[in-house]
């Protein structure tokens, strides 16, 4: 899923500033999962905002909503009579949240509320970590189901580098250098011979670097 | 290894069997052309070729490229380093072929520090190919004349490819099985990371040997002598993949105050007599950070002095 962080109170208090009255919209999507955009973080931040700008005794008027999804037209409908009457909606979606409220709600001033981060699971409760780089040519295969573009700092197909210590990365010790794992696993299971060949260069085109990108499904349309 | 592949004289000077001896020089953080003579006279006549390093540690200094073509003019032979984290496939072919236009014949491929060490940790990384890559790339557009999407090149760069080898990095066991790609790959010779843990280069230079590694590249143990206590004791602690022993910073201690710079040459020059015997090793890289001064006397007590004519 995606996952998102909120952003530090002061920039949404600084994205609010001259606002009156606001909206804050929810998600129950994955950033309902990683506990940062659903029912109850939108509560979190209406009840802090609120108590920052009574300090400020700059009262502000706060209603709150979630719903299904920001990332489909379906439910960015289900707004339609709300939108419009606040100075600011404040969507603690993914990125593509206030992307979607904006293309569908022009005169309403849309702000994220939180820092969308990346593609990945949860290790542990509380702790997420990155998974996929979204490259759109998946290679998790040819290295035994973990994948060096997105887990490797460099994205080397041939790794691990030269800074790679005790199974850390050379750029932090808290991050696991996924070319050690890689290489201790193929080794551990008779696999040495995949790591002997050269692969050929990454066609990036599939990934962000061949533009912004669509997926049609003919079936569907 | 029959014609020369170059015709450099690292390349010549390795070919003849002649115990190669290479040095380093990092660009000056600036335009500062006078000051990168001064340091680069200090080499001439004393290394076979010099690395110019390619924004090392991720610090932005004058370019590999811009460097190593003053250097040609200054008649010193260039090592052009050449970092994937900087440029994609586009930039590092071009930069290939002006190096050779500029006289540039040796290329170190390296894969390059992460920005986050740098002096501009905010920067956006390429790594559009990695280190292995750019090897076999270099290799392609030397032997093949042709670029990678199979287009013919005009005057294909002839150069003396090179790589990098750690042999400290983890997993062990594996260090040599990527040593043995990157010669798979096309690289010509090989500098080592800055070797302190001898009884662990041994083990790994005898399972180079053992798989035939040595006789299809030349390998060049990587040297640098510590000038202080606390410069091994930061290489130790700080430096990931490099291996600096107890023993070692203990020796530099017992050498006492004001010695240590001696005591850490003298170290270095005991490693040098023991790679000119070590079965496989066929030169020494002695990188001597902001030490360039201090070459000419290294070189002289080491007995590579005067360098061979080839």
């Amino acid at each position: 899923m995606i996952i998102a962080d909120r952003k530090p109170l002061e920039e949404i208090l600084e994205m609010i500033q001259g606002s009156k009255k606001i909206l804050i919209l929810g998600c129950k999507g994955c950033v309902t999962v990683c506990n940062v955009g659903g029912v109850k973080e939108v509560e979190v931040l209406a009840a802090t905002l609120k108590i920052a700008r009574k300090k400020e005794q700059n009262d502000l008027e706060i209603h709150q909503k979630t719903i299904e999804r920001q990332c489909d037209p379906e439910y960015i409908d289900q707004v339609k009579d709300v939108v419009g009457q606040y100075d600011a909606v404040l969507s603690m979606a993914c990125g593509v949240g206030p992307q979607f409220l904006s293309e569908a709600y022009p005169e309403q001033k849309f702000f994220p509320a939180v820092n969308t981060e990346f593609m990945g699971g949860a290790v542990t409760h509380g702790i997420w970590e990155e998974r996929c780089a979204g490259c759109g040519t998946c290679v998790i295969h040819l290295f035994d189901g973990m994948c060096p573009i997105a887990r490797c700092s460099k994205s080397l197909l041939h790794g691990p580098c030269g800074g790679s210590a005790a199974g850390k990365c050379e750029i932090d010790p808290d991050v696991v250098c996924i070319w050690d794992m890689i290489v201790k696993k193929k080794m551990a299971q008779g696999r040495l011979d995949d790591l002997l060949e050269i692969r050929p260069f990454k066609d990036w085109r599939t990934a962000r670097d061949g533009g912004p990108r669509k997926s049609i499904r003919e079936e569907l349309t | 290894m029959d014609a020369l592949k170059s015709g450099s004289r690292l390349e010549k000077v390795l070919k003849a069997g002649h115990f190669a001896f290479t040095g380093e020089c990092g660009p000056p953080k600036g335009a500062n052309v006078s000051h990168l003579k001064e340091k680069l006279a200090h080499l001439k006549g004393v290394v076979d070729a010099v690395n110019i390093t390619d924004n090392q540690t991720a610090v932005v200094r004058m370019s590999s490229l811009a460097a190593s073509a003053i250097m040609v003019g200054e008649n010193l032979e260039p090592n052009y380093q050449l970092v994937c984290r900087d440029r994609n496939r586009l930039a590092i072919m071009s930069d290939i072929l002006g190096a050779y236009s500029l006289g540039i014949r040796n290329i170190l491929c390296l894969s390059g520090d992460h920005q986050k060490f740098g002096n501009h940790p905010e920067a956006k990384n390429v790594y559009d190919i990695d280190s292995m890559q750019l090897i076999a790339l270099v290799k392609k557009m030397r032997d093949e004349g042709v670029f990678p999407n199979g287009e013919e090149i005009d005057e294909p760069p002839r150069l003396f490819i090179g790589a990098a080898c750690n042999p400290f990095a983890d997993p062990f066991e594996y260090r040599v099985y990527r040593l043995a790609n990157k010669i798979k790959a096309g690289a010509d010779f090989i500098q080592t990371q800055c070797i302190y843990n001898m009884d662990k280069f041994r083990e790994f230079m005898k399972m180079a040997v053992d798989m035939g590694l040595c006789e299809k590249c030349y390998i060049l143990a990587g040297v640098t002598p510590m000038k202080s206590v606390r410069m091994a004791q930061y290489m130790a602690a700080q430096v990931p993949g490099m291996d600096v022993p107890e023993a070692l910073i203990n020796r530099l201690k017992a050498a006492g105050k004001g010695n240590y710079a001696k005591e850490g040459i003298k170290i270095a020059l005991e490693q040098i007599e023991e790679f000119k015997e070590m079965e496989g090793v066929a030169g020494v890289h002695l990188m001597a950070i902001e030490w360039e001064h201090r070459v000419p006397e290294i070189a002289e007590q080491a007995n590579v002095l005067p360098r061979p004519e080839v």
